[in-house]
């Protein structure tokens, strides 16, 4: 009888037998969801290189990704990115971080090259809280939630990362939940695809230190509520900001052509060297 | 190509601007950096000549951007630079760290300037000296060299590259605001003159499982990226093969003491000095721009009939303690001469005061040069 092989498995990196996620953890599902994308879109491993900060979700790509990957200092895995992309403008650089990483130490970063519109593809596993260092308030964490940090009730106003990311000018964002794997995994294809900096913002679950410890309830019980929450960006443009409250704005939040950095970079070496002169 | 790569020939040129035509004769193709009196005119040089030669500059968000995208690109197996001065590099510390762990080759410009914090941006105070090996949290060995004048803003330069490839690690240059932006000749040699290195590779095709790429004393071969090698690189603890280990002690043991010896086992060929001390009985101790004023002052003392010598640390990092200590056995008195309240003289003092007396002397005002004579009345003080 031959054996039955997940076939993403080649993906993974030989001797890597388990994982440090916690027990309903969503870090598998959008690993696969990026994997599935790679595989259809017929690429290898080799195509990438990945770049992550530090956090749980930064353990994605970091060891489990049989490639070229370099695990960073926190919040600056784009700015490593952007070092990587412009030695090997020719593969397909992926940074896959957390809310904390990427928003709050990393937030300068994160604008800047959505700016430059750098071809790279940005992951954001928003948990809306800090997990590995044991469940602290982050900048993504709701109004009023208690936290190990805000023991009566997070007292700041809560960041809206695709907003951010698409007012500093990225030319493809999405947002999903762990509740849409094949959505997400359509998206980072086409994120992969773009010409420009691409960022996909995944609203997912850490049953540990979020769910247990502000009451939100197991895995498959936040599963369900992002469920719920969630409202197409079609549905959400019929209703008000009030029917908003609360909601999870899913799909495709903006897709445009606008200069791409490394490119833009050439056509000035060109003039520089006199090529087209 | 509009632009020769290396610009063989004689000019009168500023010490930064040198500085940038030495990382383009070593093969350096990528610097990101961010505007910082007074080290700008290193990226100014190399935004308009790097396009020419095909390189790039990355002006970006800030010194941990900068920092963090030269380590990127060197790990695609680019050479790289970034230059900056002291706020900048206190930025950059964390990701300093960070480029010695995962065994990084490439070179920082410190154009060193009046500190603390923002300080007096145009006064030239070598107040980083120890910054450079401390700063970053944890044991690490770096090394650090420090020009006195613009031809060796260009010498340096390449002889940083060339030892950032060699040994996989970050090189400085601590030069300052006097070097930086002083204006001297500057005899940039033909390019089959400049000697450049560049660092090990894994045989291509080797099996990606089978590579040793980190953590080897005589210097791991480097799995750049884009090439098949699957390179895991975290700066976390991790073995030869890059595996992370986040639970074992002895496995960070192994971790900080290879990193430290494989600096450490080559010192020999790393450590540079200039020494003029034979038959002196003061020999003057000092580095960079300050090494001017020393020079003049053993010359006038030696017209006094003082038996005056001097000696010159190029690599401030590893220290040249062996070197130091040889000088203190024959020398009967020393005197340390720093631009700063005295940063390297508590390391030199521990490796020459059991055979020497060791004195300091700063300028009379932080951010002056030395004046020779008032060196001049620091000998005849001790000769007493």
């Amino acid at each position: 009888m031959s054996e039955l092989i997940n076939p993403l498995h080649r993906f993974i990196r030989p001797g890597v037998t388990s994982t440090t996620n916690c027990p309903g953890c969503g870090n598998g599902i959008v690993a696969q969801a990026i994997l599935r994308a790679i595989d259809e879109l017929s690429m290898d491993l080799d195509d990438c290189v990945f770049a992550s900060g530090i956090g749980c979700s930064a353990w994605v790509p970091s060891p489990f990704f049989n490639a070229d990957v370099l695990h960073t200092t926190h919040g600056r895995p784009i700015a490593f990115a952007l070092g990587i992309k412009m030695g090997l403008p020719q593969k397909k650089v992926m940074v896959v971080s957390g809310d904390g990483d990427l928003a709050a130490i990393g937030g300068n970063h994160l604008i800047h090259n959505a700016r430059r519109n750098v071809e790279m593809t940005v992951i954001c596993l928003n948990n809306s809280i800090y997990g590995m260092t044991g469940g602290q308030a982050a900048p993504t964490t709701p109004m009023g939630l208690k936290t190990t940090t805000t023991p009566y009730g997070a007292y700041e106003n809560t960041f809206d990362i695709s907003n951010l990311v698409i007012a500093a000018g990225a030319s493809f964002v999405a947002r999903w939940t762990t509740y849409h794997p094949r959505q997400l995994t359509a998206s980072i294809k086409k994120a992969i695809r773009k010409k420009g900096f691409s960022f996909i913002e995944v609203i997912t679950q850490c049953p540990v230190q979020y769910g247990r410890k502000t009451g939100s309830g197991s895995a498959v019980e936040m599963l369900r509520e992002y469920k719920e929450k969630s409202v197409s960006v079609k549905e959400a443009a019929k209703l008000s900001e009030e029917d908003l409250q609360d909601r999870i704005i899913v799909g495709e939040l903006i897709d445009k052509e606008k200069p791409e950095m490394v490119e833009e970079i050439m056509k000035m070496k060109k003039r520089a060297s006199g090529e087209n002169s | 190509m509009k632009g020769k790569r290396i610009l063989t020939g004689k000019y009168f040129m500023m010490g930064n601007t040198a500085c940038a035509e030495g990382a383009i004769a070593a093969g350096c193709e990528l610097a990101a950096g961010y505007p910082i009196t007074p080290a700008t005119e290193i990226a100014n040089r190399l935004a308009e000549r790097f396009p020419q030669v095909g390189g790039v500059f990355l002006q970006v968000e800030d010194e941990i951007s900068a920092i963090a995208a030269i380590i990127g690109a060197s790990w695609t197996g680019k050479k790289v630079i970034t230059a900056t001065s002291g706020p900048g590099i206190s930025l950059m510390l964390e990701n300093i760290g960070f480029a010695v762990g995962v065994e990084t080759p490439c070179v920082i410009v410190n154009v060193q300037r009046g500190a603390p914090t923002t300080g007096m941006p145009t006064a030239g105070v070598t107040g980083d000296m120890v910054q450079v090996k401390r700063g970053s949290h944890g044991d690490y060995e770096i090394i650090a060299l420090c020009p006195s004048s613009p031809q060796e803003m260009f010498d340096h330069t390449v002889l940083a590259f060339n030892y950032a490839e060699k040994y996989r690690t970050p090189v400085f240059i601590l030069s300052d605001a006097f070097v930086g932006h002083m204006r001297e000749e500057v005899v940039i040699p033909p390019p089959e003159q400049i000697e450049t290195v560049y660092r090990k590779l894994p045989e291509p095709g080797t099996d990606p499982t089978q590579i040793k790429g980190f953590l080897d004393e005589d210097v791991a071969p480097m799995p750049i990226f884009g090439r098949g090698f699957k390179a895991h690189v975290t700066s976390s603890c991790h073995d030869e093969y890059g595996k992370r280990n986040l639970s074992d002690v002895s496995a960070l043991d192994h971790f900080v003491r290879k990193l430290s010896n494989k600096i450490l086992k080559h010192k020999d060929e790393i450590i540079r000095v200039e020494k003029n001390y034979q038959d002196a009985e003061v020999v003057l101790v000092s580095y960079g721009a300050v090494s001017r004023a020393a020079a003049m002052a053993a010359l006038r003392a030696g017209e006094e009939g003082l038996a005056v010598g001097t000696f010159r640390l190029i690599t401030a990092w590893p220290f040249p303690e062996e070197e130091i200590e040889k000088m203190a056995r024959k020398a009967k008195k020393i005197i340390v001469l720093e631009n700063n309240l005295g940063q390297l003289y508590p390391y030199i003092k521990a490796a020459a005061a059991h055979y020497a007396d060791v004195y300091f002397l700063p300028p009379r005002v932080l951010g002056e040069i030395h004046d020779p004579e008032n060196i001049l009345k620091k000998i005849r003080e001790v000769i007493q």
